[in-house]
């Protein structure tokens, strides 16, 4: 195999369009909704920071998209702005709202959510870029190397809030526990690979979902055992399967939102 | 018959000394350790890159800017400049003309160490008081921190430490 996977067999280029898909897509929505919280966490340091991370993660998704962009899948912003939820790849874990009401009308969003989801996520998402460090593509590796330093912050980041929120008062916790279970209920498509599992696995694209899910559940352990909680199991089967492209109905009011500029006039130059 | 124009890597190498961050204009390019690899074939220079944030907005800036003050150079022929991830831009690619630069614009160089459990110290880039407490890892940019310094009571900034280590 040559350093860049092999490209000609156009079975193994098929699956790295799909599972680059799959992490533009997450992360393109992850930061959508941290970026949601602008001007409304509860302290201006953990503003600052939701703003960074979420920075972060969307350099991150535009790096995937520009992968695929070099694999001929599209341009790279047209393929960030202009699909249609049936098209998406995200788990649905990161198309959920914040909570109820709208940001620019009177939001009530969840900050218990926020944390939840971030630290759930996050930690999925640093199984992820530890295996893609080692991915048989190697432009994605290489993007890897790079994303897992900035990780490094995010993860210190929620491992702090979540930790701290848990140990916190009797309100606290009930808040963090109610939004545990409704991130634990959205999971079951977070390590899923969707349709071309065989293939994302049997190329060594990533590490297969199996280990991924137990390498989680290995380095959130020891955090929980300290808070004598149990790691919540993550559901056998989804609600629905974002890598199959079934969505809730957030994630077409999210793109809708998201995309509402750039559709306003889709020849300007930006 | 002209002779053939030569453009060298060094004289390049002259030119992106010149080109500044956008926010810190104290600090070229080349001392923060962004310049991966320079070539140059015949008059034609290829620069490549290496990003230091993922999601910084000032990459695009800087790749422009880079790409007109190599094309000042007279007799240039075509210019590409690029961003690559190998090897990864990690802050102790930073120079000490950097780290110098960096202090003058008020932001503490990163640290050369970080320990094992991850924290790192800088000492104020203002007073250099070892006195100071982190207020916040995220700061104005991708890639600095908030501190305040207990001695002189200035809210100062770090550039975050970043390594393959971590």
């Amino acid at each position: 195999m040559n350093s860049d996977g092999n490209l000609m067999d156009p079975e193994y280029k098929e699956a790295v369009i799909s599972l680059l898909f799959q992490l533009a897509d997450d992360d393109f929505l992850y930061s959508f909704r941290g970026s949601e919280w602008l001007g409304l966490a509860p302290h201006i340091e953990a503003d600052i920071a939701f703003s960074s991370i979420s920075q972060d993660s969307m350099g991150h998704a535009a790096m995937y998209y520009k992968l695929l962009e070099e694999l001929g899948a599209g341009n790279a912003d047209d393929l960030a702005h202009y699909r249609p939820a049936p098209e998406r790849r995200n788990s649905i874990l990161t198309e959920r709202v914040n909570g109820q009401g709208y940001y620019m009308e009177t939001p009530h969003f969840d900050w218990a959510y926020a944390v939840a989801r971030s630290y759930f996520y996050t930690q999925a998402k640093k199984v992820r870029i530890d295996s893609l460090c080692e991915s048989t593509y190697k432009p994605l590796s290489e993007v890897a190397v790079k994303m897992r330093m900035e990780l490094y912050y995010h993860k210190l980041h929620w491992d702090t809030w979540f930790k701290q929120l848990l140990s916190s008062t009797d309100e606290a916790k009930k808040k963090m526990e109610d939004a545990i279970k409704l991130v634990i209920d959205d999971f079951g498509d977070v390590f899923s690979y969707g349709k071309q599992k065989q293939q994302i696995e049997s190329f060594g694209l990533i590490g297969s979902e199996e280990e991924l899910k137990a390498g989680w559940k290995e380095n959130i352990e020891p955090l929980f055992a300290s808070l004598q909680l149990k790691v919540p199991a993550i559901p056998d089967h989804p609600v629905k399967n974002g890598r199959i492209g079934e969505h809730t109905r957030d994630l077409e009011e999210g793109l809708s939102t998201l995309s509402e500029v750039c559709s306003a006039d889709i020849t300007a130059v930006w | 018959m002209a002779a053939s124009v030569e453009i060298s890597a060094v004289r390049v190498h002259e030119v992106l000394l010149n080109v500044k961050d956008p926010e810190i204009d104290s600090v070229s390019i080349v001392d923060l350790g962004m310049v991966g690899e320079v070539t140059t074939d015949g008059k034609h220079v290829k620069i490549v890159l290496l990003p230091t944030f993922l999601g910084c907005p000032a990459l695009d800036i800087i790749k422009k800017n880079t790409l007109n003050a190599v094309k000042e150079l007279p007799e240039i022929g075509e210019v590409v400049v690029e961003f690559a991830f190998n090897p990864p831009w990690t802050s102790d690619r930073i120079t000490e003309e950097g780290h110098k630069g960096l202090r003058e614009f008020g932001i503490a160089p990163p640290p050369r160490h970080i320990k094992e459990d991850g924290t790192w110290h800088v000492d104020c880039a203002y007073c250099g008081s070892t006195y100071v407490t982190m207020e916040n890892i995220f700061g104005p940019t991708a890639c600095r921190s908030i501190l305040y310094c207990k001695s002189c009571k200035n809210v100062f900034e770090a550039m975050k430490p970043v390594s393959t280590l971590m």
